[in-house]
């Protein structure tokens, strides 16, 4: 039975079985997870010849490497011959792969360089048989994507204006570029993968979910998706949105943004002013985004999450701390504040990922079969650059995704 | 090691007594007598991805100084730390206590433990090793440092928002 998602996903409110349906997650992987782009990680990761590390794209086994050329690979850990893994290890440093099964070795770049006792295939150079690899990897200020779509629209065009969002991070850096080299905290939700992404984009339950560490801390983050708060949600198009804190940001002090002062941070403000003269000032104030990339790349200031589906009601969040080249004062500082936040004993996170598991639950509930995502629908507006606005807790940014989502899950499969 | 780390003083059985009386506190979500067990210096630390982390340039679970440790009790103590609101049932196990050495005034103490996490979600099985540095102070002994390597620490995790 066909589904028809222009029933199940209206323009105020989506089908609960959106969240529950086994055949419409297997629709995901082949529509969504397999064919757009989906970000795997950070060149920094391997960064020297010979580094690989392996990641996840939903199901898929993948090993990121780097080859002596420099060029960055994303080849499916399966060997030709049998497909057994050709590499068990997370991370290391290797030119080649060796399966252990029959002992076929593979060059880094996926060619195939031997196969043992070789008289069984007719001699030596007989059989060219390759790693798996993803068809199209690109990179965009050095994180990496895969496609699994031999063709359609480029990185940049999947991007479109999150791409700034993305330059935005990487200014912060005195040398112009992040690194995560901190290591991936890996969080387990029982919850479908849209509940984490609706999630992220949501600057509606701040002040209720993260009300404990709030009061506790003293913070203002809470203030900046209040209802005076002047921070707006952008629908960037092509599923991506921002909330968008910088009209809060802009009436602060410089680096207030991370919730310290230039005071704290000296070398790295005198660094950055020194680098950008003027626009330091602006830089200092903005700050990092707060964005999500469709599907599955999320930058909330200091912390980056990678989200891997696992089943239709199994998610796997994967965070890092920011880290600016250039930068070791900031480091430490980011590192920390992230590994108090995020992850499974996050002082946020795991009250979020709490909130993903009820909503799962609460979901399988036969009425009233929607959920409602009209908040602020009446309020929408268009800004100078075209985009829709919300106010900075209206839920613009899920209704973004929901309609590129549709879009995908209605076009032409391929 | 003897049972008495002879400079410290500390009996293993004493040591015992008091890790039993840490796990009992934490499990029974008794967060200021837990968190009264601690010393100013305090360093609780649950590494990822293995046991040889440099806490400093690498992600952890927690990596939780004083200040932090009672940041986190308070957050525990609102009522909508909702992670844990409603708390875990959980119950552990300590076994394998060792004596392992003595550094200064701290005894360091190695334990396997399994705790027994049931909420909602399902049922849960932490296991692991802890390292333990445990200081005299008067009658009583206080905790200064403790990590706990999960076996599961390169694998992903669901929410661990209890006192593990």
């Amino acid at each position: 039975m066909t589904v028809q998602y222009s029933e199940l996903i209206q323009p105020e409110r989506v089908h609960g079985s959106l969240y529950t349906d086994q055949d419409i997650f297997a629709e995901e992987l082949q529509r969504i997870w397999y064919r757009t782009w989906v970000c795997v990680g950070h060149v920094s990761e391997v960064a020297r010849p010979g580094d690989y590390v392996r990641k996840k794209v939903a199901s898929q086994d993948v090993i990121m490497t780097r080859s002596k050329d420099g060029e960055v690979s994303l080849l499916l850990n399966r060997c030709a011959h049998r497909g057994n893994l050709v590499c068990e290890d997370q991370r290391g440093n290797s030119s080649t792969f060796r399966c252990p099964y029959h002992g076929w070795t593979y060059r880094n770049t996926g060619e195939m360089l031997g196969y043992p006792y070789n008289q069984g295939y007719g001699g030596k150079g007989k059989l060219s048989l390759g790693l798996g690899r993803v068809p199209r990897v690109d990179t965009y200020q050095g994180f990496v994507f895969a496609s699994f779509a031999a063709d359609g629209p480029s990185l940049k065009e999947h991007l479109g204006a999150a791409a700034g969002e993305l330059d935005r991070l990487a200014r912060l850096s005195p040398e112009g570029e992040i690194e995560l080299t901190a290591g991936w905290l890996q969080h387990r939700a029982k919850a479908n993968w849209k509940l984490l992404v609706e999630n992220e984009t949501d600057g509606y339950h701040p002040q209720f979910v993260h009300g404990s560490v709030f009061s506790v801390t003293g913070s203002h983050i809470g203030t900046l998706y209040s209802d005076k708060s002047t921070a707006v949600t952008r629908d960037l198009g092509g599923g991506h949105s921002e909330n968008d804190l910088r009209p809060e940001f802009r009436k602060m002090e410089p680096m207030n943004w991370f919730g310290t002062s230039e005071a704290r941070v000296p070398d790295y403000v005198a660094k950055m002013r020194a680098l950008h003269g003027e626009q330091a000032e602006e830089i200092l104030i903005e700050g990092a985004p707060h964005v999500m990339v469709f599907p599955n790349l999320f930058v909330a200031e200091i912390s980056v999450f990678m989200i891997n589906p696992v089943a239709v009601d199994e998610t796997v969040q994967n965070v890092t701390a920011v880290q600016l080249k250039g930068a070791p004062e900031m480091n430490r500082r980011l590192l920390s504040q992230c590994i108090g936040s995020v992850g499974p004993a996050g002082m946020l996170l795991a009250d979020d990922s709490e909130m993903y598991e009820r909503n799962q639950r609460g979901v399988t509930a036969r009425v009233p079969e929607w959920l409602d995502i009209r908040r602020g629908a009446h309020r929408e507006r268009v800004d100078e650059n075209g985009f829709r606005i919300g106010a900075a807790n209206d839920e613009t940014g899920m209704r973004g995704f929901w309609s590129h989502y549709r879009s995908l899950m209605e076009g032409e499969a391929q | 090691m003897s049972g008495v780390a002879a400079q410290t003083g500390l009996d293993i059985r004493e040591v015992e007594q008091f890790l039993y009386r840490e796990a009992r506190l934490a499990d029974e979500h008794d967060y200021d007598g837990w968190e009264a067990l601690w010393t100013d210096d305090a360093l609780y630390w649950v590494p990822a991805g293995g046991d040889d982390t440099d806490p400093e340039r690498q992600m952890s679970v927690i990596y939780d100084n004083r200040n932090r440790i009672a940041t986190r009790i308070k957050q525990l103590k609102t009522g909508k730390r909702y992670a844990q609101s409603p708390p875990s049932n959980l119950r552990r196990l300590i076994s394998n206590v060792e004596i392992v050495t003595v550094e200064g005034t701290d005894t360091v103490v190695g334990a396997n433990f399994l705790v027994v996490e049931s909420r909602e979600r399902g049922t849960t099985m932490w296991a692991g090793r802890t390292t333990y540095r445990l200081r005299r102070a008067g009658d009583d002994i206080r905790l200064a440092y403790k990590k706990v390597v999960l076996v599961d620490s390169a694998q992903a995790l669901f929410t661990l928002a209890f006192l593990i």
